[in-house]
């Protein structure tokens, strides 16, 4: 007895859509790429980084986007000695909640460090950025003590 | 309005791995357990029934519809999920029977958190654009709000490691918990730091389990000839997601739905506190106000065992408990959802 036909369709899987990051987050990412990095006025006037899209206490949708600086300050850190696998570095290194220069809010992103003893609160850090940019948050690919 | 009651509520033991015992398998003794606490049969003798579990601790999208294979669900019965703890759960039943929907419902939530790494499936909870891309996991983040307030001379990290003892001792005393032991502050202060400033006590372990609760209007309840604890207020309010626009060194939005809730109408003779790490029961506890006269977390809270999307309506049954034995007369509930205390409920229970 032959063998039946094996019947064979090509399935690729993907998505039949694209994603728009709108006016504000695409605005950001599309400004990382370009190796900048802005916030947004709240209603308070205050310069929030990474920007948001509406006011958390007003609701208001914001839109006034400033130019911040590409160094800060740590407001805290996380001293991680042990990496996780998908963590984006394999070394020890540290979450912080960082500052920029012209910013009200701090942002979360990872810093580079020798040892814990090497960071501290109040610490200044500047930005290293990916060889890379392609528009995303990790752009930046860390901080690092300057 | 009607008035609503806990009548019933049954928890599994907090355990470090399940093993091959799946989700159904976790939630089915605990329901048969209260059942019979109830009188009941099974889901067809009440008027509703709402489940809290997460998808992405099983990895699978609607994987909680699997835990319904757990209630028997023919013929039909009115049921509904949240994906969320199963506090919400119950918020959810209560309106369901304010709105005069049901007289009666079975809340459940279930977790199976051994099998991926809960830290990091957590940060997915996140900023989809600005943290979830990072990576950045949920103990990371506590321990950035912890060092706010060691930094900002709030906590000690002797006040962190206090918390801890009293958890272990307390839940000597919790035939269900994970970790307990005569554990003296002294000892955990001795432990190297895990995630600095967090050391692995100030965490709450990763566990596996299932709880459920039955609530009834007061008149269904007497009907049933139970014992049973008022639900005299519930309310629950969320921060923003942006982190760095909180104050982590506090929680506004427990107080606000305390407040709500009705927390002020009379003492507050015990509080289960869902604070998954130890400077977080300092937070929510001065966030509330609470003093002397209310003794915090006697089960030892979750540190002694975290179920996740259980763990919250497991508080609300631990003050139950404590109400019909007749050891107090009054008494809140918290449970959270989100990064460092971002979602926060309260219920507030009173002797019939």
């Amino acid at each position: 007895m032959s063998q039946p036909e094996v019947l064979n369709q090509a399935f690729e899987l993907g998505y039949t859509y694209t994603r728009s990051t709108g006016p504000v987050i695409g605005r950001f990412l599309t400004e990382l790429r370009n190796r900048n990095i802005v916030g947004i006025k709240a209603s308070d006037g205050r310069v929030v980084v990474p920007p948001m899209e509406y006011d958390p206490n007003t609701a208001e949708e914001l839109s006034e986007f400033v130019d911040v600086g590409q160094q800060g300050e740590i407001v805290s850190f996380a001293w991680v000695k042990e990496p996780r696998e998908a963590h984006p570095m394999d070394v020890p290194f540290a979450w912080a909640m960082i500052k920029l220069d012209g910013a009200d809010v701090p942002m979360i992103h990872c810093v580079a460090a020798p040892s814990e003893d090497a960071i501290a609160t109040g610490a200044r850090v500047q930005v290293v950025w990916a060889d890379e940019t392609i528009g995303y948050i990790t752009d930046i690919r860390c901080f690092e003590l300057v | 309005m009607k008035e609503i009651a806990i009548v019933g509520f049954q928890q599994s033991n907090s355990v470090s791995d399940a093993g091959a015992v799946n989700e159904v398998e976790m939630i089915m003794p605990v329901l048969s357990r209260i059942f019979q606490q109830v009188g009941i049969n099974n889901a067809q003798d009440v008027g509703f029934v709402c489940s809290g579990s997460c998808d992405y601790l099983q990895g699978a999208a609607f994987a909680f519809v699997a835990g319904v294979d757990a209630l028997g669900a023919v013929p039909p019965i009115k049921e509904s999920h949240v994906e969320m703890d199963a506090a919400w759960a119950l918020y959810e039943s209560i309106l369901k029977i304010r709105m005069g929907h049901a007289d009666s419902a079975l809340i459940y939530g279930f977790g199976k958190s051994s099998p991926g790494e809960l830290p990091i499936v957590m940060s997915q909870q996140l900023d989809p654009y600005y943290l979830a891309p990072l990576w950045v996991d949920s103990i990371s983040l506590a321990a950035l709000q912890a060092r706010l307030m060691l930094d900002q001379g709030l906590i000690t990290e002797r006040d962190m490691a206090e918390v801890v003892s009293q958890s272990r001792r307390n839940a000597m005393n919790n035939p269900h918990a994970q970790l307990a032991g005569d554990v003296a502050p002294d000892d955990v202060l001795a432990q190297e730091m895990y995630l600095s400033p967090l050391r692995k006590a100030d965490i709450c372990p990763v566990s596996d389990g299932a709880s459920a609760m039955i609530i009834a209007t007061v008149e269904k309840a007497k009907e049933w000839g139970l014992p049973y604890a008022i639900i005299s207020g519930i309310d629950h309010c969320i921060e923003t997601h942006n982190l760095g626009m909180r104050d982590l060194t506090d929680s506004v939005s427990t107080r606000t739905a305390a407040k709500r809730a009705g927390m002020g109408a009379g003492p507050v003779e015990v509080a289960e506190l869902y604070a998954p790490f130890s400077h977080q029961e300092i937070i929510l506890s001065r966030a509330l106000g609470l003093g002397d006269e209310t003794l915090i977390n006697p089960s030892g809270g979750v540190l002694a065992g975290n179920l996740m999307m259980a763990s919250g309506l497991s508080r609300i049954g631990e003050v139950f408990n404590r109400i019909v034995s007749g050891e107090v007369q009054r008494g809140i509930a918290h449970a959270t959802s989100g990064p460092c205390l971002q979602h926060n409920l309260v219920t507030v229970l009173e002797k019939a």
